[in-house]
């Protein structure tokens, strides 16, 4: 494992990083179902995971493939899947089942146009909503957003980290640009990444009470088939795992949920904002969009146009502080996005009265710096 | 803000290593050079045919967009990619096309060589035309030395066609040498254009 990464300049692309940041945090499971833009995730992984004592599986489908690493978590292995939009559709509902049944595990969808098998080859961002409300009922869920090979790197070893905290499945938002870009990279040394465990029981297995509440919100959790018999459903679960339909089980059950998360904030939710000390406007993006943003706003600046960029990487829990914050300081914000305005709705929830403005592209086209430049004058 | 991206858009049809001399090229100025680099493609479903093209965004600094703004070097394999990719040039762009399969180029500020032609005749593989361009590639671009251009080859492609893609390298880095370059028009852009 550490003479893979060679802590030199190495040229790697998105879908490659993804598999070294997985794999930097001690992923040792994935089970996939291949589709383009992610295919080489699922082709990395089948080469690396076997030399290092792992396990890869390709799966008949991508249901199963999200039952499969809920599967191996719960057996206390570091799991990850990734897949693109229609993909992403059928893991929904065994995402539900990672929600309740509170099952760390990373997922990532690398996004191309939609809806159903739409634009295969093509950058979108059309999934957002999807992965904040794709599978149903009432739950807290983590996306983070990644823009760049390095990002791709470091937001996999956060997802991990944070599923593995919070216990919680984390969703890893790429596309087709973000996946396919090569770009140097120096991988930082394994000893230099933080990396989170789980918290496992510390009582004896007779004593073990799979979802009771702490201070955290996060239960211990046990490895299954190491003697801390429990049991495991996706029906609304009292503390000792079994089935509850008592009004006052289920609402503490729901409302820790949420609690968990909402507790974490601080460290949960990522941002960057550059050059935005004195900005007069700024532009809220995520992804590879960001990336055109950045270049237009130093076209801006360098033509005397107080300019911002305030990079959201985490979209869920969304970043209300960060927002509300450039929406007080700039007469107006531009939301630019590869899709009809989805993140934008959630801008402009944080403070109706300010001006919020929506740049879209849904025409398998990634947003050009010029075109956001555009906008910038107009505001 | 002073910018120094360098910008190279490699076009031609799929199967004909567009992407593969693109990623070498992204590998000889990131790995060898040093330098900060992006490398891009867009390319449809079909895996040959149809047009593919790919991009290299080189720069000393750290690269904000990845894909093309304005092009330093166009490197064309065929009449459809010329005529599809052929925008967004800097002033003093360059175009360098395979005259095997262009018949017509839309500058005079253009190099065209047979390199397709050079790497059936001269090295007996049609296959390595893409390395033969490549080599013209690193002799037109200032930022990456043929050796580093080598070096990247080597790497990339398997032991037993090591030999053959190292020669269709230098043959093609000969060609483009062999030609006088200060006889082409020093801007892309036409004249009138400057003028407006």
């Amino acid at each position: 494992m550490e003479n893979e990464l060679t802590h030199e300049k190495r040229v790697l692309q998105g879908n490659e990083a993804i598999v070294e940041g997985a794999l930097a945090a001690g992923c040792r499971f994935y089970a996939g179902y291949p589709i383009t833009p992610a295919s080489e995730i699922a082709e990395l992984m089948s080469i690396k995971l076997p030399a290092i004592g792992g396990t890869f599986i390709q799966m008949e489908d991508e249901i199963a493939s999200m039952g499969a690493i809920i599967g191996a978590s719960l057996a206390g292995v570091k799991s990850l899947t990734a897949t693109s939009g229609p993909g992403f559709s059928l893991m929904q509902e065994n995402l539900g089942f990672a929600c309740i049944a509170e099952v760390p595990c990373v997922l990532v969808n690398v996004m191309r146009g939609g809806p159903s098998t739409g634009l295969p080859t093509s950058p979108a961002q059309g999934d957002v909503m999807q992965a904040r409300w794709g599978t149903h009922g009432d739950h807290p869920i983590i996306v983070l957003a990644a823009s760049s090979v390095k990002d791709c790197f470091e937001i996999t070893v956060q997802a991990f980290n944070l599923s593995e905290k919070y216990r919680i499945p984390v969703i890893v938002l790429s596309d087709e640009v973000v996946a396919h870009t090569r770009e140097t990279i120096v991988l930082p040394k394994l000893e230099k990444i933080e990396v989170v465990e789980r918290i496992r029981p510390s009582v004896p297995p007779e004593w073990y009470i799979p979802y009771e509440d702490n201070s955290r919100g996060v239960p211990a959790m046990a490895n299954m088939g190491s003697g801390y018999r429990h049991h495991v459903t996706g029906l609304v679960h009292d503390p000792k795992g079994f089935p509850t339909q008592r009004p006052d089980e289920v609402d503490a059950f729901i409302r820790r949920q949420y609690r968990k998360i909402t507790n974490g904030f601080y460290e949960i939710q990522m941002s960057k904002t550059l050059m935005m000390e004195d900005a007069e406007i700024a532009v809220i993006a995520y992804g590879s969009v960001s990336r055109s943003a950045l270049h237009a706003i130093k076209s801006a600046r360098s033509n005397g146009i107080k300019a911002g960029l305030l990079q959201l990487i985490t979209l869920f829990p969304f970043h209300k502080k960060a927002v509300d914050a450039v929406l007080r300081q700039c007469r107006s914000v531009l939301v630019p996005e590869m899709n009809m305005g989805q993140l934008v709705r959630e801008v402009k929830r944080v403070n109706l009265s300010s001006k919020v403005f929506k740049y879209n592209r849904v025409d398998g086209q990634f947003i050009t710096p010029d075109e956001i430049y555009d906008q910038l004058l107009r505001m | 803000m002073k910018e120094d991206r360098y910008e190279i858009r490699f076009g031609g049809s799929g199967g004909q290593g567009i992407i593969l001399a693109a990623v070498i090229f992204a590998e000889a100025a990131g790995t060898y050079e040093g330098y900060h680099v992006c490398q891009t493609q867009s390319y449809g479903p079909e895996a040959r045919g149809g047009k593919s093209k790919a991009e290299v965004v080189i720069s000393r600094r750290e690269i904000d967009y990845p894909k093309v703004i304005k092009m330093d070097l166009f490197l064309a394999m065929n009449q459809v990619a010329l005529d599809a990719y052929f925008f967004d040039f800097k002033p003093n762009g360059i175009l360098l096309a395979d005259a095997t399969f262009v018949e017509q180029v839309p500058t005079s500020r253009a190099l065209v060589l047979p390199f397709t032609r050079i790497a059936r005749d001269q090295l007996g593989k049609e296959i390595v035309a893409n390395i033969v361009a490549l080599g013209a590639v690193g002799t037109l671009c200032d930022k990456v030395s043929i050796e580093s251009l080598e070096k990247a080859v080597i790497a990339k492609v398997p032991p037993e066609f090591m030999e053959l893609n190292v020669k269709a390298l230098r043959a093609g880095a000969e060609a483009a040498a062999s030609v006088d370059l200060s006889f082409l028009p020093r801007s892309i852009v036409s004249e009138e254009e400057i003028e407006v």
